[in-house]
Order: structure tokens, then sequence, then C-alpha cells
């Protein structure tokens, strides 16, 4: 700590941090363009000068950029000094000189930081009398829209794309006022992280494209605080909503989750909430029904119905519970396939038991170390990916730390670290975009890279078994990767459930128990196949095929499937012949799916954005996320969908269970795995000085006029009586608790950059801690044995493929899927192949490869790889068109002759 | 009582209305009309301003684009059984779009007729301020205006261009 004085007032503040951080957190309104708190200074912009004083004796002082400046122990500074001010109006007056009357019809009017910082200053007339230059646009992709007039030069895009998120594409051009920032041509930007340009952009250049679909300001959107339902991390998101549809997905900062970015597939996936293929009705056999009918028509029968529940891993653990309540422990079924769910078992048993904690996303970026073992964290956990993109920095910046180049000097830091980067090892079946960053890449088949991990793992620790007869390359690898995991203060080791092999996942366990011994800072992240994967094994429950099982066998007629559809999860003929087989499937589900088509009762349920639920990440962190609106026809919570089924069948469970809050609780009481659940968000009853939190902004316009088209009595706002939060501008507008905060705003500050008026320390966590209760932590005594079992080396067989999946950002996660402008970036089918084995088949790119995979016959068309190993197949997973395969597996190949592979040519062509 | 007789010679301040109609200024704040620009192209850009200053939230819109970037409203509602005609949506409107025009013969036997459309608010009329064209002094490209063609701006610049 040390003290500083700013306008003639004492602070006590933390050394390390440069001036304008000092400033920001103490509540000083200073203004600044190319600073980010995840990004750092450059100095770029000139707009946050203060003035400096040398001592008390000083009076005249001299101008400096505060974000270029570190805070010194007894400095004597002044933010509201004359000549300060004036700097600051004339940088703005400047960077306006060009900038287009646009904000009418500008997506970032409103929430811009532009906007925000020249009104701080007071710049308020033009008195620039010359041109404005402009710039052409460029067509950026589904996602991102690009208005080039708008550009103050601020370098954050290109900061964030290239330096932060390690993208190629996006670049700065031409010179002095001319420079614009684009791609090289007209193209959709390659980054997985693209998205968040148009958070980072502190004007209108880069804006959602989505949002622009159905724009609405940002003070028109009724929000609240939701969790991303797209993979296993959790970002924390804010879903805004306007007329009864999602409107936008954006970042809600999180300390330890997603600090301030998120994967475009979690902004951009939202639009599946708004599809044309949303189910809205009930219906019973074909015809649409009522509450009334559907009532009526389906409680006698599940009160005489032998009924079994399946479970979903995209559902909230409130959703799954419900359905364990109603048709009893016994009859709940985890909607995953076998292989999966012994993964998430494996992944509990290894977080529980082992003695390694979970590091969250923001640990992971100050790792000095990472091995990642079979994942590609891009495709299936892409906000770990930008972690350790971030952590590779940390050893090179060592050097830096030795010459006393603050942490926040991002521009010297980079300077003197080059193109050096930490130790990264990533062994994967196919490349990973992380390759690039990476010290040491292995590509190999998933049991070679288990037994890689194991004679890591004996290297750290010779009571681990070693792997035998490894080649020498790869012993060498081994050698390379147990020191440099030694030598590093915190390492961290990823795997996961997406490379579907288990020894993976007990050679990264081992790793890190390994690690461990030595450096007790060791993490050890899993990444999991969707949203509450991890949630959904922890409440307990049985396999899939024992719910084909008990159908088959007649120990059940009846099947309620919830949020699932067993098509991606089980083989279509088991699903076929089970759901054939049942008297009565009940499905509840938001989208149509092959699933729903078979169902003879569909129940509508809500999305994440009309539902109240928790969710467990891969740290094994729950999180609350909220409705953001009241659904329209006769959608509900499927929670709620089933508490009412069980009070009309009279289930005594859930006889007095009425809401949200008395489901939590049974489940905090009764699922010992689930224990302080309750702690994810504060009770219902919750208000500050008597009031709800207001999901709407105290600007929020058209009240008395958005139903007047139906009704001019305008009608009674819904009651949440879910939640502490109400669903109008009515309510306490300050800062709420950190779980419930539905949008960053405060006064001055109408960005997303109001963040920092929300952090106990700027960069930091958010004021009463970052939200989510950890419910997993490592046994902290006791010891432990390791995995044993290391497999055989893999060997490829003639005429078989030993097919694995393949992730792709977008596509394999099944609900972004049915967002129009994911749904243009999804690839099409395929099946990946090795050169060599595709010579041997005598098939080439394009080609159709026709095999076998237990006895089901699949045909795709062929693409190559040479980063393949040889005899391996890469198929990818839950993309339309590819069906389900329970991977892995081995396939076996049908060699076609050359006639017939001349067919396939052309069908492939046909279809492509 | 002096004075009370003097009155009776008095010119009359009361008028025959509706037979006679009230004389009123053009500042008039009465109904509320969205206006056209010169080239008749509809001047409302939905910047949704007019909807946040209004004081009793009596305006709702949607924001839309046509196939050039031009943006408009999709539709576009206020309520008159709640607006106050204060005219602040007048004074928020970027574009001279929104106008308060000297007519205040609105009533309705049913209020929900007091709920007017975009249809019903819209005139082929530049209102208050002829001659003016937001587009042409922003600086988004739409149809028939491309990048540079606006006022006081510069033709795009050739970002390949080494001349400096």
């Amino acid at each position: 700590m040390a003290t500083i004085i700013i306008d003639g007032k004492t602070y006590e503040i933390p050394t390390g941090k440069n001036l304008l951080e000092t400033c920001l957190t103490l509540g000083f309104d200073l203004p600044y363009f190319c600073w980010h708190p995840a990004l750092g200074s450059v100095g770029a912009c000139r707009q946050c000068a203060v003035k400096v004083y040398k001592d008390e004796n000083d009076t005249r002082g001299r101008l400096a950029m505060s974000c270029m400046e570190a805070v010194a122990p007894n400095q004597r500074i002044s933010v509201s000094d004359p000549e300060a001010r004036a700097f600051r109006e004339q940088v703005i007056e400047w960077l306006m000189t060009n900038h287009p009357h646009d904000c009418a019809v500008c997506d970032e009017g409103g929430s811009c930081h532009l906007q925000d910082m020249t009104v701080m200053t007071g710049h308020d007339y033009r008195r620039f009398r010359f041109k404005k230059r402009t710039h052409q646009n460029q067509y950026l992709g589904p996602f991102i829209n690009h208005e080039m007039n708008r550009c103050i030069q601020c370098y954050r895009c290109v900061r964030f794309y290239k330096d932060y998120a390690g993208g190629h594409d996006l670049d700065v051009y031409a010179s002095k006022s001319n420079v614009y920032f684009g791609r090289e041509e007209d193209g959709i930007l390659e980054s997985e992280f693209s998205g968040n340009l148009a958070e980072v952009c502190p004007t209108g250049v880069f804006t959602d494209k989505t949002l622009k679909e159905h724009y609405t300001r940002k003070w028109d959107l009724t929000m609240s605080p939701s969790i991303c339902q797209h993979c296993s991390i959790g970002c924390n998101t804010i879903a805004g909503e306007r007329y009864g549809t999602l409107r936008m997905i954006a970042n809600r900062f999180h300390g330890k989750v997603n600090g301030y970015f998120l994967c475009d597939r979690g902004r951009f996936g939202y639009e599946f909430v708004n599809a044309a293929t949303r189910i809205r009705q009930a219906s019973a056999g074909e015809a649409v029904v009522s509450l009334d009918q559907l009532f009526h028509h389906l409680i006698p029968a599940l009160k005489q119905a032998k009924m079994i529940g399946i479970g979903s891993p995209r559902a909230s653990l409130q959703s799954n519970f419900a359905l364990k309540a109603l048709v009893g422990g016994d009859n709940f079924y985890h909607g995953v396939s076998d292989n999966e769910h012994d993964l998430a078992e494996l992944a509990i048993r290894i977080l529980r038991e082992g003695s390694v904690r979970t590091p969250s996303t923001r640990e992971v970026e100050q790792a000095d170390a990472v091995l990642i073992l079979g994942e590609d964290i891009t495709n299936t956990a892409p906000i770990l990916a930008l972690a350790v993109r971030q952590a590779v920095r940390q050893q090179p910046g060592n050097a830096a730390d030795a010459v006393n180049i603050p942490v926040w000097h991002d521009a010297a830091r980079r300077e003197l670290a080059q193109q050096d980067k930490g130790p990264l090892f990533v062994t994967s079946v196919h490349t990973t975009k992380l390759d690039e960053v990476a010290r040491d890449v292995y590509h190999a088949a998933p049991d070679d890279i288990a037994r890689l991990g194991f004679a890591i793992a004996h290297r750290l620790d010779p009571t681990v078994p070693d792997a035998t007869d490894l080649p020498e390359a790869v012993a060498l690898l081994a050698d390379r990767i147990a020191q440099a995991l030694s030598a590093a203060a915190r390492p961290v080791i990823i795997s996961g459930a997406c490379c579907e092999s288990g020894c993976v996942m007990k050679a990264a366990a081992n790793v890190a128990w390994a690690l461990q011994k030595k450096n007790p800072a060791t993490g050890l992240v899993l990444t999991m196949l969707e949203c509450n994967s991890l949630g959904l094994a922890m409440m307990g429950g049985h396999r899939l095929h024992a719910a084909f099982n008990a159908v088959m066998n007649g120990h059940a007629d009846t099947v309620i499937v919830m949020e699932n559809d067993l098509y991606r999860h089980g083989k279509a003929d088991e699903v076929d012949a089970f759901l054939s087989k049942c008297r009565r499937v009940i499905v509840l589900d938001h989208l149509l799916h092959k699933t729903v088509s078979k169902a003879n009762v569909i129940i509508p349920a809500g999305t994440f954005a009309e539902s109240d639920g928790t969710l467990v990440n891969n740290e094994g962190r729950a999180q609350r996320f909220f409705q953001a609106y009241e659904p329209t026809d006769i959608i509900r919570e499927s929670w709620r969908w089933l508490l009412t089924l069980g009070q009309q069948i009279e289930n005594n469970r859930m006889a007095t269970w009425r809401n949200f809050e008395d489901v939590t609780l049974a489940m905090d009481r009764d699922e010992p795995l689930l224990h302080g659940v309750m702690a994810a968000s504060p009770p219902s009853q919750f208000r500050i000085a008597g009031q709800r939190i207001a999901r709407e902004t105290h600007r929020y316009s058209g009240r008395t006029s958005q139903q007047a088209n139906i009704n001019v009595s305008e009608s009674k706002p819904p009651e949440d009586p879910d939640s502490p939060l109400s669903y109008t501008m009515e309510g306490f507008h300050g800062q709420p608790p950190s779980s419930l905060i539905p949008y960053f705003w405060a006064p001055g500050w109408n960005s997303v950059q109001s963040v920092n008026k929300y952090q106990s320390e700027v960069g930091g966590s958010l004021r009463d801690n970052d939200p989510g209760v950890r419910l997993l932590e490592p046994k902290t005594e006791g010891t432990h044995a390791y995995f044993v079992g290391v497999p055989e080396r893999f060997r490829p067989l003639e005429d078989h493929l030993w097919v694995v999946s393949l992730h792709h950002i977008f596509g394999s996660e099944e609900l972004s899927a049915h967002a129009p402008s994911i749904a243009q970036r999804i690839p099409q089918a395929y099946i990946l192949l090795h050169p060599a084995d595709a010579a041997a088949l005598a098939v080439e790119t394009g080609g159709v490869l026709a095999f076998t995979i237990d006895s089901r016959s699949y045909r795709l068309p062929v693409k190559l790889s040479e980063a393949l190993p040889v005899g391996i197949a890469g198929m990818p997973y839950g993309i339309e068109g590819v069906p389900y395969a329970d991977l892995p597996e081995w396939a076996i190949v049908q060699r076609t002759s050359q006639r017939q592979n001349l067919n396939d040519h052309s069908y492939a062509k046909r279809h492509a | 009582m002096w004075l009370t007789f003097l009155h009776m010679f008095r010119k009359r301040v009361t008028i025959q209305y509706p037979e006679e109609k009230a004389k009123l200024p053009p500042r008039w704040r009465g109904r509320i009309v969205l206006t056209r620009d010169p080239d008749m192209g509809e001047r409302c850009v939905g910047c949704y301003l007019c909807a946040a200053a209004c004081p009793v939230d009596c305006i709702a819109l949607q924001a839309t684009e046509d196939e050039n970037g031009r943006r408009y409203p999709e539709f576009f509602r206020i309520n008159f059984s709640r607006c106050i005609f204060c005219g602040f949506c007048e004074e928020a409107c970027p574009t001279y779009a929104i106008q308060l025009i000297p007519d205040f013969e609105m009533a309705e036997y049913n209020r929900q007729n007091l709920v007017y459309e975009k249809k019903d608010l819209l005139i082929d009329s530049q209102g208050k301020y002829p001659g003016y064209n937001y587009y042409n002094i922003a600086g988004l490209a739409i149809g028939g205006k491309d990048k540079g063609q606006a006022e006081n701006e510069e033709a795009p610049v050739d970002i390949r261009s080494l001349v400096p």
C-alpha cells in the first residue's frame, strides 16, 4: 500500500498499478480509450492526461498520460486541473473531427464509450470546418458489422484480435489519419473471439450483426444475469429481451470464469431462442392441445403408468432434479451416451478424490506451464483456449519483471518478449489452433496420448506406472514436458471428456497428482461436453442403456424425455426401437428435433432466457441464471412443468414444492454432492431497501405503448416468484449483489466500460466477490492411488480405422447450431483421413468413404489431413448429416472399386 | 359594477368553436406526425431517442433496415391516450422526423382509437423543416448515396496508396 494525493485529498492505494487504474478504482471519472483492463496500456490515444507534480512545492506540474505512469508513494497528482481538462477536451475534439454524424443510426449509440467520454470531457461544439475523411467498409462475416468511418484509431481492435486472441486476419493498414482496421480483403473473420470486437471497440466500428437484425438500444432491453449454455465453462452473460424475443447476449464480467470476453458461439448462439423451430404449443398425438386438455389427457395416464425419466446435460439442475423427483431416483436416467456417462463420473472422481484443485479460467491465465492432453479446447471450451493464450505470456513475462516493467505496460512487455513463448504442450489427435503457440505439439491416437501422459507422470513420480517401449522421440518429449512442468511455479494440466478417452483423463490426473507432490500450486482442468454435464453427473442416475433395457424388458412403459435429443446420444436404431416400444413418449423441449417428432405428447419448455436454473460448470462452480422474460403461449420452465405434473399426480415428495426456491432447497438437502447449491444466488425474498432489483434500466421506453396495439389499457407487469428481480423499471438501480447484476451502468458510463465501477479493484473481482459457489473441492488429507493400466500402443489395423470425434466450435453444440448466424459457419459433414490411409483405401478428397461402425453403415465425404495419425479417422461431432456413432470405435472400411468411387464423387458434388 | 358594465361593450373573446376555428401559432404542440425528407423518403431512422425522451413512455417502435442499409421504423406506435404533448420527442429527434403540428382535434369515443400506428402518423410533407435530409449529413452509406458523397466528406481513403 502507498499513499497518494489526488486533488488535495489523500488516498491509500495498492502499488504496482498505473495512475489510470488507480484513479478509476478510487471512483474518479477519468476518460480513456486505448487502455483496457485486460489489454493493458500502450499510451496511444493521449486521452487520460492528468497533472503530476514533482513534490509538494511544485506548482506547475507536468501533463502525463495516467495509463503510462506507475503510481509512486506520496505522489501528488491532479485530475481536475484546468490544464489537464483542457488537454483532454482538445484530444476528444481532434478525435471527433472525422467522426461521422451517425449516432442516430449507430448500434453503439447509448452504450458508446466515445459518447460517454465526449460528454465527460465537455466537448460539445464542432469547430473544425474542413471535410471528414471516409472509408469503405468490409464484409466481415455473419457476426460482426463494419463501419470504418467511425474509427478513432485507438488500436484496441487489433490489440485484442491479434495480440490477445491470436487472430491473424484483422490488421491495420495505411498510415497517419488514414489508418484502416480491417481484413486484407472482404471475408469472414476467422477468430473464435471476433464477437468481442463489438465490446472492445469504444465506438461503433465493430458492432454485433445479429443485434442489428432486431436492433434495440441498450436502455430498452429487459436484461437479466444469465449463464452461457453452449459449453462447460459457464461464462456469465447478460441476456437482453425486447418485445418478447431475445435480442442479444453480452458479456457479464466474472473475475474468475470469463473475465471480459466471450467466444462467438456463446455470444451469437442465442438466436435459437427466437428460432422458427421453437415448440410453442403443447400437443398430444397429432393435435395441438390447450393446457386443460393436456392435463386431462396426461394425468390419468401418468397415474397408472410405469414412468421413467431421461434427463439432460443441457438442462438446469432444477429441471433434472424435478424429473428425478417425479419418476423416482431409481427411474432417473442420464440422457448421455454410456461413454460420456463414464467420463463425467470419472471427472467427478478425479476432482473429488484427487488432491488437485481445478483452477478457474482466470487462474489458467496465470499459469506458467500448460500441458493439454487430448483436448482441442479452442473448439470445446474456447474461453479456456483464450486463457491458455495468455498463459504462454507468463514465462517470458518473468524477464520483464526482472527489469521492472510492470504488468500493465503491455507494449513494453510484448516488445521485450518478442516471439518468446512460455511452455505450452499440446497433444491432440488432430491439429488445434493452439498448436501455433505451443512449444511442442504431439498428434497421436488417444491411447498414445495417454501413454505419453503416463510417461510424464512417471518422470515426475516414479511410483506412477510407466509406459514401456515408447518411441525415442516421444520419450524425449516426455522428458522435456516433465522438466518444464517441474520448473514451473503454477503449472496447469488440461484434459477432458471431449476427447472421449478415459485413459487420457486418467493420465492427466496422474500427471497432475504426481506434479502436485512437488508443487502444491498445480491445477487440473477437465472440460466437459455440455453446459451441465458435471451437474447432471453429480446428481446421480442410471445409464441411457439401462433406460432402453427397462422399457425393452417391460419394467416401464412411459418415458419422459426432458430437453434431450436421444438421437444425439444413442444409436439411431436403438433409440428407434426404444421409442417405439414405449407406450407413451412425453418430450419436454424447446426446439424441434428427431426425438420430438417421435413423441406422443410434446410439452413446450422454456429456453435459458425464459427459465431460472442453476448449472455446474467444469470447475464444479454452481452458477444461477435468471429468466430474462416471461415466456409467451404456454411455455414454462421444465421444472415448473414437472412440478405441476407431480402435484397433479399426487407425488408426495413434490406436494409442498411451489417455486424455484423449494426445488433448489430440496435438492440442496437431498443430493449430497450438490449440497450448498442454495448459496449460488440470494433468496427470492432478497430486497434492497425493500425493493426488487430492476431488470429494466431507468431509461426504459415504450411502457405505455408497446402492448397498446392489442389493448390500450396496460396489463399488469408479470411478477417473478423465483428471484429478487423485477420485470419492470421500478426497483433498485444501484449495485446489487454480484450474482444479481442485470446490466452494467453507472452515471456517465453507459457503455460496457461501466464494469469498472462494479469491481472492487479495476480488473479484479466484482464487489462482494464473484458469483457462484464451488461445489467440488479436492481432498486435502489422505492419499489416493494413481491410476494404473497404461493402455497398449495404438496399432493401425488393415481395413479398419479408429474413428474419433472432432469438435467444431460452430455446429458441434446442439442449441447454437440453430442460430442462423452460427449456421453459416457450420462445416459440411466429412470424414477426415490421413492421405496414406486414403491412398490405401483408394479414396480422395471429395470422394465418399463407406464404412461400418458396430455393424451400422455410414457414408461420408472424405477430407484429408497430414496431421492426423495413420490408422485414425476423424468424424465431426454432432454436426447435421453425421449420424451418431458410439465413438471412439473401430470402423470397418469397405474397399470401393475405382468405378464406384467415381460415382461417389458425383454424389458428393450433388450433395455439396 | 361600472367595470362589469364596460365589459359588455368589449369585443368578444369567446369564439364559436367548432364553426369558427381558433388560430393556432405554428409552434403549437398538437398532434404528432412523422415527416418525410425532400426526396419523400421516411425521415425517421428508428433511433429510439423520442421513445427514450418521452416522459410517459407512450412511443414504441422497432427499427429495421432496407436492403441498402437505410434504417426506418418497422412499426411506430404512439399511444395518444397517454401523450401529454410535451414536445420532448420533437426536441430529441436528430432527423426532424417527429414533429408536433397545430392540430388538436383528435377526440375519440373509444380509447383504443387513440393508438396511432405508423400509417396514421406518417405524412407526405417535410413539416416545419423543409430541405433537411439526415442521410446527406450522416456518414452511413445508403442506397443512392455512397461513402464520401455526403456533405463535407472527402472521397473514401485508398488504403493501398502510399501518397502522403
